[in-house]
């Protein structure tokens, strides 16, 4: 078993190594199959500032995927919270309604999303990447879920104190629903940077791409320097790494509430 | 003094308000999944009927986009590939995922936490990013290629992303990379939710570990399975990043996606926005039909 699982272990990290080890290796290098840190990083940098505009895609997946979390978790969470805590059968009927939702296809919307987005002249805009992905089913059910657990108790003592019903969800259940709050942080940050197909589509400028595009751009070319590439993989995966690092647990809890 | 004199009447605004507070909580939400999904849909499927080049569309055969599509070699190789990476693809990885989750559930199982995170770390890998780390791992002049070639399996670099077969498989492998832990994290999840002491009861009454898992695990965790078929199955077929950043679809068409072939007819080239929606939505009506049977052959084993 412990054979087992360290093969597996060893096959799921090797390629990120991989990547890290060549991000700091000659393209030459690489291709020998070196597996050893080497002294290009710094090379590798510059060679990669002169090709592209990092900071500006990195800027811009950052301004995206932060602005539409943010959207997100407001619109989905509010919903949830709306769903069951005042759920009568016209609600649920509008739930299972959503829930369909789960079952249409991005990609089978995109021609008419982009058709729509083009001429409202939206495109190469904030608005444009947020408004496809600001509501899903997903995260709406998993708010709904964990506001299952949220005590009736609170409510009804908070209602006495005077709150009102905005009130008490914004300082009330936010702040008890912490984890729920990460996880769905969590899920929805990497499917947001990591979004390919909807930038690529609706990003035609230069000033308005993301570092996903800004990485397969790199390989456009007939030549591959593979150490640029890997420098700039890295970078494109470091934020959405180190937010997974950062809430782990939470994410796992959330996703247990979520499964339930 | 009026409260206590009109408690039914207050009562009852007070619970009409309350709905009301509810319904305005789900506006918002529910208005942009109307908007953003299901109405793009219905237009996907008026747009499928008409035909014509860029914007310039009109309803002449209705039919003549379906028609098309059958007749289409791309297209009929991209339907093909995509159910080729659904059928050996996702029971691969949902089976290992359960395996990896059953043995991550052990309590006797030491260095739980770091083999959890080295599985799941793929997961935090952005998808164009692990596409391009395993073009570069089997390019000719990758990886793979120099330590066969040190090991003296190979005299020359094999272009593995050249070959029809081979690219598809390494598609395969890469997918079978990327989402695995993500499954796995699920099982596990779900497996939380069982009592450890059933387990113990079975060892207790000898039941071998192959036992334990088809008898226990399997039965016990059927809900969270049929969520990730159902997930899985719908994240196939929309398969794009893959096919555009690991092979680019090639050698020649072989192993590009449906998605990617939208995505060819509808930005790459001259648009045809028409047939394009027409192939968006046969996906639509497969993930709707393959979920369907899922839930049915879930329901079954009851």
């Amino acid at each position: 078993m412990y054979v087992f699982l360290t093969i597996v272990s060893v096959i799921s990290v090797f390629p990120l190594y991989w990547m890290l080890i060549s991000a700091t290796n000659k393209s030459i290098d690489v291709s020998r199959g070196t597996m050893l840190p080497g002294l290009a990083l710094i090379d590798n940098w510059k060679s990669l500032l002169s090709q592209q505009d990092v900071a500006r895609a990195m800027i811009n997946s950052f301004k995206y995927s932060i602005i539409l979390t943010l959207c997100a978790l407001v619109i989905c969470s509010l919903a949830g919270y709306g769903f069951e805590i005042y759920h009568d059968k016209g609600k649920d009927a509008v739930m299972s309604i959503l829930l369909l939702g789960m079952m249409v296809p991005f990609v089978a919307t995109l021609v008419p999303l982009f058709r729509m987005f083009s001429a409202a002249k939206l495109l190469n805009t904030t608005v444009a990447f947020i408004l496809p992905t600001i509501s899903t089913p997903f995260l709406i059910m998993m708010f709904r879920q964990s506001a299952r657990s949220f005590p009736h108790d609170i409510i009804e003592a908070a209602r006495i104190d005077g709150l009102n019903e905005i009130q008490i969800f914004f300082r009330m259940f936010i702040p008890t629903m912490r984890s729920t709050y990460a996880a769905a942080m969590t899920i929805t940050f990497m499917n947001a940077w990591n979004n390919y197909l909807w930038p690529k589509v609706i990003m035609t400028t230069d000033e308005s791409m993301t570092m996903p595009m800004l990485v397969a751009n790199l390989t456009e070319g007939y030549v591959t320097d593979y150490g640029v590439l890997m420098l700039a993989v890295l970078l494109c995966s470091l934020p959405t790494i180190i937010i997974f690092f950062l809430l782990q647990k939470s994410f796992a809890e959330g996703i247990t509430g979520a499964v339930k | 003094m009026s409260q206590v004199k009109e408690p039914k009447k207050r009562k009852m605004s007070l619970e009409r308000r309350h709905n009301l507070t509810g319904w305005v909580f789900l506006t918002p939400a529910t208005l942009m999944i109307a908007v953003m999904s299901f109405w793009p849909m219905i237009q996907a499927f008026i747009l499928s009927l008409q035909t014509g080049k860029a914007n310039n569309l009109s309803f002449g055969d209705p039919l003549a986009n379906y028609v098309r599509m059958f007749r289409d070699n791309v297209f009929t190789t991209s339907l093909g590939n995509t159910f080729l990476y659904l059928i050996i693809q996702v029971p691969i990885m949902l089976i290992l995922a359960l395996i990896l989750a059953s043995m991550l559930n052990n309590k006797d199982l030491r260095c739980k936490g770091l083999f959890r995170t080295a599985i799941f770390l793929p997961c935090a890998t952005s998808l164009v990013s692990y596409a391009i780390i395993f073009r570069s791992l089997f390019s000719v002049d990758g990886f793979v290629n120099t330590v066969l070639i040190n090991l003296g399996i190979l005299n020359t670099g094999y272009n593995f992303l050249g070959h029809a077969t081979s690219a598809k498989i390494i598609i395969i492998i890469a997918l079978v990379w990327r989402w695995t832990g993500y499954n796995m994290v699920f099982y596990l999840s779900g497996l939380q939710n069982i009592e450890y002491s059933v387990y113990e009861a079975a060892k207790i009454d000898g039941a071998s570990p192959m036992q334990t898992f088809f008898r226990i695990t399997v039965p016990l965790l059927k809900p969270t399975i049929l969520l990730t078929a159902i997930m899985s199955t719908n994240g196939t077929l929309q398969l794009f990043d893959e096919s555009v950043n690991l092979t680019k679809g090639g050698p020649a068409n072989a192993t590009i996606t449906m998605s990617h072939y939208i995505y060819n007819m509808s930005f790459k080239y001259v648009p045809t926005f028409g047939y394009a929606a027409a192939m968006s939505f046969l996906i639509f009506i497969l993930v709707a039909v393959l979920a369907f049977i899922q839930m049915k052959v879930g329901d079954k084993r009851d």
